[in-house]
């Protein structure tokens, strides 16, 4: 095929005009100045409010002291604090800011992949019942006391999380799995674990498992520990590797499912693939800290107006985001009513709603 | 261009059945390469799906569909994706994207997983844009462009694909009539492999080397315009009476229609 055949149909001035589009191109396409930019800032800015938020609380910490207790725990020489500023640094508001950081940046990210996968900008993590499956699997083992104490909350919720999509899959799979089908069959299963997990509550518990359930329920960062931390960012790691992987396929949804299988995408490989890896984060974050809301659904469309919609450089500019944003917002939980705690999810819903509503009132006029 | 006996895309014997009902049935095509080929027939007779199964997105349920002989279902879908583009009759997307974004999207196939796009990437986009005269649009947000110019944005999508087979479904459906004969006049002088599936009568006998008709899941007639669209096809095919006469480019046939007796 060769450019210069006089058939074709040729731009009088298309020398100009493609140094023109390349020059406004390239650096947007192949990642450029930009994108380096956003993601080494965003690591920067990701790391110091980590030290910043740590040192937030009633026990007055210095920055430094955070640099130093870090060190000493790594094995970069003796910390001079206190056992119990250490402790607290090490053992209670380091692991809580880290799991704040990893779960924002899961839920924006699979916020952002079931957006561009179903096609629906109103999409967040828990749109397949994920977390409604881990509620009611929280209820069965705090409520009910299935498992004779041996299992954890944590691990009825993933058990939960993981047969409430199991659920969606299997009706998604039995009704047709068109996009609309999956969110559909989400629909279905988010309304029959949440009436689960209601009767549980209802028939079974008394005051105190109905406050401490529901304080879970609504997302909360406060008591985890290292191993939550461990595990979670061990997950987030893979996901994100796998979502990466997929990024240009991603990319290759804008047009729908068809438009995707034309430019050679496996579509229903790269469906259960993504829909999988997203729910096995999804159901490990919402084991650890509840089903903290709102930042899976805003954050990727925050991240979009940043970035615009190519997945290379959207997921991890949302993932960094994701991740500033829940390290404050947790930050802000845990002080702004100190000694009492409001649920993380209360936070970022409060903040979320007003959001919520730009996003729909920007994309308004869009077909 | 030399070409072997199995060139091209060859539909053999394709059927295909939904919900009871055979949608297409034994269907022969062999566009021959390079041509424009016009896919004619009645809401229903089948066009859509002998594209989509052409396309390799749908699988018969009875006889191959072969791309330079190879059978389309053992070729990978990347491998068919970056010999033939699909242009659907209307894009929808909700997603926030230019026009060179669009057009991007027609290098997937051609890219690796975690590759950053290359010399040939670009040089394809650049040339996609440049044969569609959308190079000065290539910022344009797509939701701001007409319907006219998102089918003109599909076509420069499809040709970064570098394909050599271009299938088209019913492109100008939504399009005014000046965009109509724009669109076809662009894709009649690709150098491509197309096949274009329309309801228009004049645009096809004005704009295909050869034209198929398609009735109730068969193909019931092929050839060059003029030895196809006769008023005894129209009447058969479309059930409506026309009258046929070589007025139109080339001494092509020009149809006009008659009301109902």
């Amino acid at each position: 095929m060769s450019s210069g055949d006089p058939a074709l149909k040729e731009s009088v001035d298309s020398n100009t005009a493609d140094r023109k589009a390349s020059a406004a191109a390239g650096p947007v396409w192949s990642g450029g100045p930009l994108a380096v930019l956003l993601w080494t800032g965003g690591l920067l800015l990701l790391l110091l409010s980590i030290a910043v938020a740590v040192t937030i609380g009633p026990a007055r910490i210095s920055v430094p002291d955070v640099w130093s207790a870090v060190a000493s725990h790594l094995g970069f020489g003796a910390s001079e604090l206190s056992p119990i500023r250490d402790g607290i640094i090490w053992n209670l508001r380091m692991p809580r800011t880290l799991l704040a950081a990893v779960c924002g940046a899961g839920l924006a990210v699979c916020g952002t992949v079931m957006q561009s996968l179903l096609r629906n900008p109103l999409a967040d993590p828990f749109v397949l019942g994920v977390s409604s499956g881990a509620s009611t699997g929280a209820v069965v083992v705090v409520v009910l006391g299935v498992g004779g104490g041996a299992v954890s909350l944590s691990a009825g919720a993933f058990v939960g999380a993981i047969c409430s999509f199991a659920l969606v899959l299997l009706l998604s799979h039995t009704l047709g799995s068109t996009t609309d089908r999956v969110v559909l069959s989400g629909v279905a299963a988010m309304q029959l674990f949440s009436a689960l997990t209601s009767f549980v509550v209802m028939t079974s518990a008394d005051a105190e498992q109905t406050r401490g359930v529901l304080f879970w329920l609504l997302g909360s960062l406060s008591g985890v520990g290292w191993s939550e931390v461990v595990l979670c960012t061990a997950v987030l790691a893979v996901c994100l590797v796998v979502c990466l992987a997929h990024a240009r396929t991603l990319d290759a949804f804008a047009f729908g499912q068809d438009a995707a299988a034309a430019l050679g995408v496996n579509v229903a490989r790269t469906r259960i693939v993504l829909l999988c890896t997203t729910a096995l984060l999804t159901a490990a974050l919402v084991s650890s800290a509840g089903a903290i809301g709102f930042v899976g659904l805003v954050l990727p469309h925050a991240a979009r107006a940043l970035t615009g919609s190519g997945h290379r450089r959207l997921l991890p500019v949302t993932a960094l985001a994701g991740a500033i944003f829940l390290v404050w917002v947790d930050t802000l939980a845990r002080t702004v009513l100190d000694p009492q705690e409001v649920p993380v999810g209360v936070v970022t819903a409060l903040i979320g709603v007003p959001a919520f509503v730009a996003v729909l009132y920007r994309t308004r006029s869009t077909p | 261009m030399s070409l072997t006996e199995n060139g091209g895309l060859r539909a053999e014997r394709v059927g295909r059945e939904a919900g009871g009902r055979l949608i297409l049935d034994g269907v022969d095509i062999t566009p021959p390469p390079g041509a424009t080929v016009g896919l004619l027939g009645p809401n229903g007779s089948g066009k859509s799906t002998l594209l989509r199964i052409l396309a390799g997105l749908l699988a018969p349920d009875t006889g191959t569909v072969t791309l330079d002989g190879d059978p389309l279902a053992a070729l990978g879908r990347r491998t068919v994706a970056r010999r033939i583009a699909v242009v659907d009759q209307h894009a929808v997307t909700q997603v926030d994207l230019s026009v060179l974004d669009v057009v991007r999207l027609g290098r997937i196939p051609h890219r690796r997983a975690w590759s950053a796009p290359d010399r040939a990437d670009e040089e394809a986009v650049t040339d996609a844009l440049r044969r569609t005269g959308l190079t000065d649009r290539a910022a344009q947000s797509w939701h701001t462009l007409s319907g006219g110019e998102r089918q003109r944005v599909q076509i420069a999508r499809a040709l970064a694909q570098q394909p050599r087979e271009l299938l088209l479904d019913e492109p100008t459906n939504h399009l005014d009539i000046q965009h109509q004969l724009e669109l076809l006049a662009l894709v009649a002088e690709l150098p491509l492999t197309s096949v274009i599936a329309l309801h228009d009568l004049n645009l096809a006998a004005m704009f295909c080397d050869r034209i198929t008709v398609m009735k109730a899941g068969r193909v019931i007639a092929g050839g060059t315009p003029a030895e196809v669209i006769t008023e005894e096809l129209i009447e058969d095919v479309y059930g409506v009476r026309a009258v046929v006469t070589p007025d139109g480019p080339d001494g092509r046939p020009s149809v006009r229609f008659l009301p109902r007796r």
